[in-house]
């Protein structure tokens, strides 16, 4: 299939998962389903774009294709801050602390931390970015841990509090909340529209993006902030998302040979606003609630992109 | 070790430390311009560290590198882009490129990505330049490594700098092809007026091709001289601690060093 037919494909296909997730079954209350369906789609489609400029701008800078933000450790911090909170409130936690702060205090955390990681790997000395993702796992498993830990010692009833922060779930929306990362998330984007271009470059490797004029180390630490709030703001809305980087970025890579970046981010997160809709559509009407999104995507995502390596090897030999 | 006032890339009292080790140790000198100028020395001697720290892709302990006049650090990153370029020896790469969006990229200094008509004539060039015109649209790495590495030297022609530095470009190539590099370079050197230095292992390669040798050996410059005046078994032996016999034929010395 030509590249244009591809792209054309893949907007239908986005288009029509949009218009079932809408109108799928609608029932009665129109007014009542369609609102909250607007929330949700709107959150996926945030979610979605956020997760594919991460991971595209971060498996660029590392030069890797198997890597995605989580392993900086955000995730875990975030885990841990909500456990924590659990820990020591019970189950009046959400109580004491409105949505609205739990949002933020996270996302300062998460952005904290990866400030504080930085300047702990490039302030003193020079070193090389796999320094800072070494160090960003080894921090998260150390993060994890303690989560694990608290985890074990608490009353199972408000285990079952934390438990909704650790998987992905697009249901418990808050229209405020909502508001507020659209106008970050869109405010890092536009940042980030300016930079793009020297992803390509970047992709080549620190040599050769030195040799061609770019100032490498600024660059780095540019795109690394913008990797964190956009990490941070979609993990705070809605949970440990970013294992759907993995998946979305290589099925771009797969489908469109493009190494021009500004096309990849765009369509890489089409590709992943098209899984979460399509898994949040399957989770709702078909699964009735009873799994999460994560699984279905990884699941459904995961034998596709089997299939697309398996073909490919057939092609080659 | 002479040191001329007209060449624009001098340096003074470079210093290199790796924890305790010195690579380098207070190495002054200077490029003669409009010429080729090859780094020898056997391994360890420091070559690769000279040419990072000249090429800024390295930062140096002491000492300092004057380019134009004016220190290397001071200037932008992009304006020096223009002026110097430099090629590294390993030159893997996952990204899906063709031979011409690779050499597309060597005019990134001057387009930032939005490549005009001269933008892409120089490319042209460059590829016309390295004979590269048959595999234009071939992936770079279905290219066998000779011929990546002529890509490669074509996206450093694409960038039309004065100075051009290069780590062992013949790393892993076969007679031909070294030869026909060597031959690229000193076309640019002859007809188009370009400084380049390299970093070499085959003598023969440097006695042919270069006119100046730089010879190095325990973090210091040992030599700093014309092709002719380094090209002697008393100087060859001291750097590289092997025999030598030089052969001369049609004023043109050969080194031998099988068997001695």
């Amino acid at each position: 299939m030509k590249q244009g037919n591809k792209i054309i494909l893949l907007i239908v296909l986005l288009v029509v998962s949009i218009v079932f997730f809408m109108t799928y079954h609608m029932g009665n209350n129109l007014d009542y389903v369609l609102s909250r369906r607007s929330i949700r789609l709107a959150t996926m489609t945030i979610v979605g774009i956020s997760v594919a400029f991460s991971s595209v701008i971060f498996q660029t800078i590392t030069n890797n294709r198997i890597l995605t933000p989580s392993i900086m450790g955000y995730e875990s911090i975030f885990i841990l801050f909500q456990t924590l909170i659990v820990f020591f409130y019970g189950d009046k936690a959400f109580k004491v602390i409105s949505q609205q702060e739990n949002f933020f205090y996270a996302v300062l955390l998460m952005l904290g931390f990866s400030v504080f990681m930085y300047f702990l790997i490039f302030g003193r000395q020079r070193k090389n970015i796999f320094y800072l993702l070494l160090m960003g796992m080894v921090m998260g498993t150390l993060f994890n841990t303690l989560s694990q830990f608290l985890h074990v010692i608490i009353d199972p009833n408000e285990f079952s509090i934390v438990q909704n922060f650790m998987f992905v779930s697009f249901a418990k929306m808050n229209v405020k909340l909502l508001g507020i990362a659209t106008i970050t998330s869109i405010g890092t984007l536009v940042l980030t529209l300016r930079y793009l271009k020297y992803l390509d470059v970047i992709a080549l490797g620190k040599d050769h993006a030195i040799n061609l004029g770019l100032d490498y180390n600024k660059l780095i630490r540019t795109f690394m902030l913008i990797i964190a709030l956009l990490v941070s703001v979609s993990t705070a809305l809605v949970g440990p998302i970013t294992f759907l980087g993995i998946l979305v970025t290589n099925l771009t890579y797969e489908l469109f040979k493009t190494n021009k970046h500004v096309q990849t981010v765009w369509l890489c997160s089409a590709v992943s606003c098209i899984c979460l809709i399509t898994g949040q559509f399957f989770v709702e009407h078909i699964l009735s609630f009873s799994t999460t999104v994560s699984i279905v995507i990884n699941f459904v995502g995961g034998i596709y992109f089997m299939y697309l390596i398996w073909s490919s090897r057939k092609r080659i030999s | 070790m002479e040191f001329k006032k007209e060449n624009k890339l001098i340096f003074q009292g470079l210093v290199k430390e790796y924890g305790k080790k010195r690579v380098i140790d207070k190495l002054d000198g200077s490029v003669v311009n409009n010429r080729i100028t090859s780094l020898i020395g056997p391994n360890g001697a420091g070559k690769s560290t000279l040419l990072s720290i000249l090429s800024r892709l390295l930062k140096q302990d002491g000492g300092e590198v004057s380019f134009m006049d004016k220190s290397l650090h001071v200037y932008k990153s992009n304006e020096l882009a223009q002026k110097l370029s430099i090629l590294k020896q390993s030159n893997q790469t996952d990204v899906k490129l063709t031979v011409k969006d690779l050499v597309a990229f060597g005019r990134f200094p001057y387009s930032k990505g939005r490549m005009t008509e001269t933008d892409w004539q120089k490319v042209q060039e460059a590829i016309a330049f390295s004979d590269l015109e048959d595999l234009t649209d071939a992936y770079i790495d279905e290219l066998s490594g000779g011929q990546r590495q002529r890509a490669f030297i074509s996206m450093i022609i694409a960038q039309d700098t004065e100075y051009i530095l290069l780590d062992e470009p013949l790393n892993n190539l076969d007679m031909k092809h070294s030869v026909h590099v060597m031959k690229t370079l000193r076309r640019l050197v002859d007809e188009l007026g370009k400084t380049v230095v390299i970093v070499i292992h085959e003598i023969n390669f440097a006695a042919q091709y270069s006119d100046y040798i730089i010879a190095m050996k325990d973090g210091k410059i040992r030599y700093n001289d014309e092709v002719n005046h380094i090209i002697r078994p008393e100087i060859l032996r001291e750097i590289f601690g092997i025999e030598f016999d030089i052969i001369e034929k049609n004023n043109k010395k050969i080194c031998n060093y099988f068997n001695l």
